[in-house]
């Protein structure tokens, strides 16, 4: 107990010869704020693997229904993991242009990359709609359901993070690149990228094994 | 606090290099593209043998993650990217008690529970 109120009050002592808080805030770049957001997205990525934990235990439950062989459609999930991976490089640009200072730029690669996350979520509600009119809804066996549950998850991220997209093009255009929106974008950048990491593990462990 | 400078000093150093640029973009972007054609090319050419197959996936799937974390998300161990990292190793950590858990509980439980239809067997 006592050494670690030593241990404290060396600390303020440390702080007072350095300057103290206000040296301390006027060095706050945001980086905490990302870190922060890192770890939000890692809880995140904990959900991904319960859903896939889940998945990879019911995929072989059709329960008599179509497999996954039967349903999935590669050539066209390939456009659309595609798509995804387009975006990510145009959101990349984006960031290139932040760091430069352009604002115009950024707001245009922004609107390029909501055009292919836009284009993705078409193509999935597209497949969806597909299998279940075919009668493969997610009602039809536990392998659907888990499908349906893991494949709607990602898709419900990426339609917040085409909304997030939005909203920032909207806060560029009237702040301008200020420390605040600099700093919501680079949070933007992370989720946008995580989720391209999740939609390959999905195309891999879903589709292409599926497929096998 | 004298340590906190050093990292700040790290983070200002490495600044530049966290960014990336449009040609680590290009290149992160490129070889994403080729492994995605890769895996689909197992499975769909027909030219890889069955078995071959899952380990195949496996492999380009793994190599991706790991290209789109260093090109897109900048994942690195330089000082700045050092917490970020030891976060990621501990949810991998998680992840994979998560996966690999609930896999063999179940295979384990699928395996030994007698089933339904066994049971049934010598009645018919």
């Amino acid at each position: 107990m006592s050494s670690a109120a030593v241990r404290a009050s060396h600390g303020a002592h440390d702080d007072v010869l350095h300057g103290g808080g206000v040296d301390h805030h006027h060095h706050d770049d945001g980086s905490k704020t990302l870190l922060g957001f890192w770890i939000y997205l890692m809880s995140d990525c904990l959900i991904f693997s319960g859903l896939f934990a889940t998945f990879a235990v019911l995929a072989n439950s059709t329960a008599g229904g179509p497999t996954g062989k039967e349903l999935f459609e590669l050539p066209y999930v390939l456009g659309e993991t595609m798509l995804l991976l387009i975006s990510s490089v145009t959101f990349g640009m984006a960031m290139l242009n932040m760091h430069a200072g352009k604002k115009g730029g950024v707001v245009a690669w922004l609107a390029v990359t909501f055009l292919f996350g836009a284009g993705f979520i078409g193509m999935e509600v597209y497949e969806f709609a597909k299998l279940v009119h075919e009668g493969a809804g997610p009602s039809t066996s536990a392998f659907l359901s888990s499908y349906f549950t893991l494949v709607g998850t990602h898709g419900l991220h990426v339609t917040c993070g085409l909304i997030w997209l939005v909203v920032m093009m909207d806060q560029i255009r009237r702040f301008g690149l200020t420390d605040a929106t600099q700093r919501r974008l680079s949070c933007l950048s992370l989720f946008w990228h995580f989720l391209d990491i999740v939609w390959i593990c999905v195309f891999t462990f879903v589709y292409l094994r599926g497929a096998i | 606090m004298s340590g906190n400078h050093h990292s700040h000093d790290a983070h200002h150093g490495a600044e530049h290099a966290d960014h990336g640029s449009t040609k680590s973009y290009v290149v992160g972007f490129v070889l994403s593209v080729v492994l995605t054609l890769a895996s689909f090319g197992v499975v769909m050419s027909g030219k890889v043998p069955h078995d071959l197959m899952m380990p195949g996936i496996i492999v380009f799937g793994v190599a991706q993650l790991i290209v789109q974390l260093k090109y897109f998300l900048h994942m690195g161990l330089s000082p700045s990217q050092r917490s970020n990292f030891a976060i990621m190793l501990f949810t991998l950590l998680i992840l994979a008690i998560v996966v690999v858990g609930s896999l063999w509980v179940m295979h384990n439980m699928n395996a030994n529970m007698m089933h339904p239809t066994s049971q049934m067997m010598p009645v018919e």
